[in-house]
């Protein structure tokens, strides 16, 4: 495939994602420009010693490459004043696809990972109920279950952008507290119904295991609706920071809110008014009046590569990819620009367009060398557009910083070094 | 998620009637318990008042007990040793951005007490009794010039408490997805 065969979509190298079809991860037409006639390639073809002596055999619970030990989730210095407290995120711009492995999903703890014993936990239904209910680890094991593919986001994801400063940031320092796995368990509605729902009750709430005790106040109509009791992630146990042996999963709504080491759901009047939900997790806005109870997560994307910290060696074609997702919705449509937003292409959607879950999308881009801004913009099926950054302050300030969805800008440089950059 | 499934087969498959009876019987494991059961499990305190334990105290005797078990991470007087252990002072009116704590930006009160007895202090949560909670909380509001230090606080006083940024929230937990 020659240049001129390259249709160019969008100013500053954007090229038809239809040129997608075909091309290798190396770029359009790299491998046949590089082929040279009966000359030695200078490739080593020598037989490897792993293909000569046999490897280990097979495992009881595997592990990567060794080669692949360098993608880690990032974790913050420790706080001695703030016991396990914490978060780790997941590293975005290393991970391809949609389902993020369950030892790189992101976590926030208030009070570190217990470690639970499923024979010694039990989760309790009590408050407006006709007959409050036990259930053992045991008991839910036995009950139908439904699986469903889900993002998980924190509420204070991306949340360093609205401050500004973070020039140095990654995809993985700005984005990663956010995490797609599918999620398997008992919808709640099953058990809020073997305990029978009084006609008063209209808030649950929903506490935790750990040393926190954290807990979160859910409208009863969200937990009757698509709230699950979850057990499995990606297929087995759900991990011990993830919330073992089981943890509320409420789709599309801040990560907080998904109850880890789920122990107890109270049906009330009204919301508990934990502190996970007026001190924090509420937004204050320009007239000091702040924004409680924002459930559902923004329509949002991010471009993973090229991103922040990366650099590009040559001029040539690049596949530019990236993550998508909403909390009203699946993704209907992902636009990226190389001009900073001057000018948009359409990119393509690879995979799956799933509700409430991650979606990847990857458009061809012809980097000329010279200086270029990056950005992603999503609309959900509902409608909804990516806002830029500048809407975002504009509509509700920066004093805080929780439920930030604004478009990424990415800069490359001249010298193709890419940073986090405002536009 | 159950009906969806069983209501398509019993319109469609007769045939399968035995079947469709069969995944009509729900699984029904939980064991009846009561609330008095609960009693020492059930923490979550509310701002009608439901959930709190008997007893009270006062600021005056929760000053010992905050010295003992919070000074460290809290500062002596509730000026914190972090960014996010300061519970005294703040306003919300102020010029910069507002410091929020306990006494400027918290709505209720019962979150107050709820927090404490469930969380803190965060080396040893729920090694506090109901009575040194009651103190504790007591010492934090009078902290924050909220109430005297001899108010007796306890699970009738502690609702009526106004906290200075009550009506400083706008409710959005009507909004389930973005339109
Ligand atoms: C080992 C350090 C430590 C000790 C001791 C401690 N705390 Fe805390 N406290 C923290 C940390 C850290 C947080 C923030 C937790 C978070 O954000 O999840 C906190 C949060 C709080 C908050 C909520 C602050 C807010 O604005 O959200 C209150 C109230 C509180 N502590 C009261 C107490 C009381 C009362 C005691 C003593 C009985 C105590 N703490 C002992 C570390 C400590």
């Amino acid at each position: 495939m020659t240049e001129k065969k390259l249709e160019k979509v969008a100013g500053n190298g954007l090229i038809s994602r239809r040129h997608l079809l075909g091309m290798g991860a190396t770029g359009v037409g790299l491998a046949a420009s590089n082929s040279v006639l009966g000359q030695n390639s200078g490739i080593n073809f020598e037989i490897p010693g792993w293909s000569r002596t046999p490897g280990p055999g097979p495992s009881n619970y595997g592990s990567r490459s060794r080669y692949t030990a360098a993608v880690q989730r990032s974790t913050a210095f420790q706080n001695p004043t703030y016991p396990g407290g914490g978060a780790s995120r997941s590293p975005l711009q290393h991970l391809q696809g949609t389902i993020t492995p369950n030892a790189l999903h992101f976590e926030r703890h208030h009070a570190g990972i217990p470690d639970i014993d499923p024979a010694g936990h039990k989760l309790v239904i009590n408050g407006l109920v006709r007959q409050a209910l036990a259930f053992s680890y045991e008991d839910l094991l036995k009950y139908p279950m439904v699986s469903s593919v889900y993002f998980l986001e924190c509420a204070g994801n991306s949340g360093a952008l609205l401050r500004g400063g973070n020039e140095d940031g990654t995809a993985q320092s700005i984005h990663g507290l956010v995490s797609c796995a599918e999620w398997t368990g008992i919808p709640l509605s099953t058990l809020l119904d073997e305990a029978g729902v009084l006609p008063e009750a209209r808030w649950v709430a929903a506490v935790g295991a750990d040393a926190a005790s954290m807990g979160r106040s859910i409208p009863i109509e969200k937990a009757l609706d698509d709230v699950m009791v979850a057990l499995f992630q990606n297929g087995e146990p759900v991990m011990p920071g993830q919330g073992y042996p089981m943890r509320l999963f409420v789709p599309g709504w801040e990560g907080n809110i998904s109850v880890k080491w789920l122990t107890q759901i109270k049906l009330t009047r009204a919301a508990a008014q934990f502190r996970d939900e007026t001190s924090k997790y509420s937004d204050t806005l320009p007239d000091r009046s702040s924004y409680q109870f924002t459930f559902p997560m923004g329509t949002k994307s991010l471009i993973t590569s090229p991103s922040g910290q990366m650099s590009l060696r040559n001029a040539g074609i690049y596949q530019i990819t990236g993550i998508a997702w909403s909390g009203s919705g699946s993704i209907s449509r992902v636009e990226v620009s190389a001009d900073g937003g001057q000018t948009w292409a359409d990119a393509s959607i690879q995979g799956l367009q799933l509700d409430k879950a991650l979606t990847r999308f990857t458009i061809p881009w012809e980097w000329n060398g010279g200086p270029a801004v990056l950005q992603s913009r999503a609309t959900d099926s509902r409608g909804n557009v990516q806002p830029t950054r500048d809407v975002i302050l504009a509509e509700r300030g920066n004093i805080s910083f929780y439920h930030n969805h604004c478009i990424q800008s990415w800069a490359v440089s001249n010298s193709g070094e890419v940073t986090n950059v405002y536009v | 998620m159950y009906k969806k499934i069983v209501f398509p087969l019993l319109a469609i498959c007769i045939a399968l009637n035995s079947l469709v009876v069969n995944s009509q019987e729900r699984v029904r494991l939980g064991t009846p318990i009561s609330e008095a059961d609960l009693e020492g499990f059930d923490l979550i305190a509310e701002p009608d008042g439901s959930g709190f334990p008997s007893g009270g105290g006062t600021a005056r005797q929760g000053k010992a007990v905050y010295d003992i078990n919070c000074a460290v991470c809290h500062g002596a007087n509730g000026e914190g040793t972090s960014g996010n252990t300061i519970i005294v002072g703040g306003d919300m009116q102020s010029e910069g951005p507002p410091l929020r704590t306990v006494g400027s930006y918290w709505p209720y009160a019962s979150t107050v007490f709820d927090f404490i007895r469930r969380a803190m202090p965060a080396t040893a949560p729920k090694s506090l009794t109901n009575a040194q909670v009651y103190q504790v909380t007591a010492y934090i509001l009078f902290m924050n010039g909220i109430i005297g230090e001899d108010t007796e606080l306890n699970a009738n006083t502690l609702v009526n408490i106004e906290m200075p940024n009550a009506d400083g929230f706008v409710d959005r937990s009507h909004i389930h997805s973005i339109e």
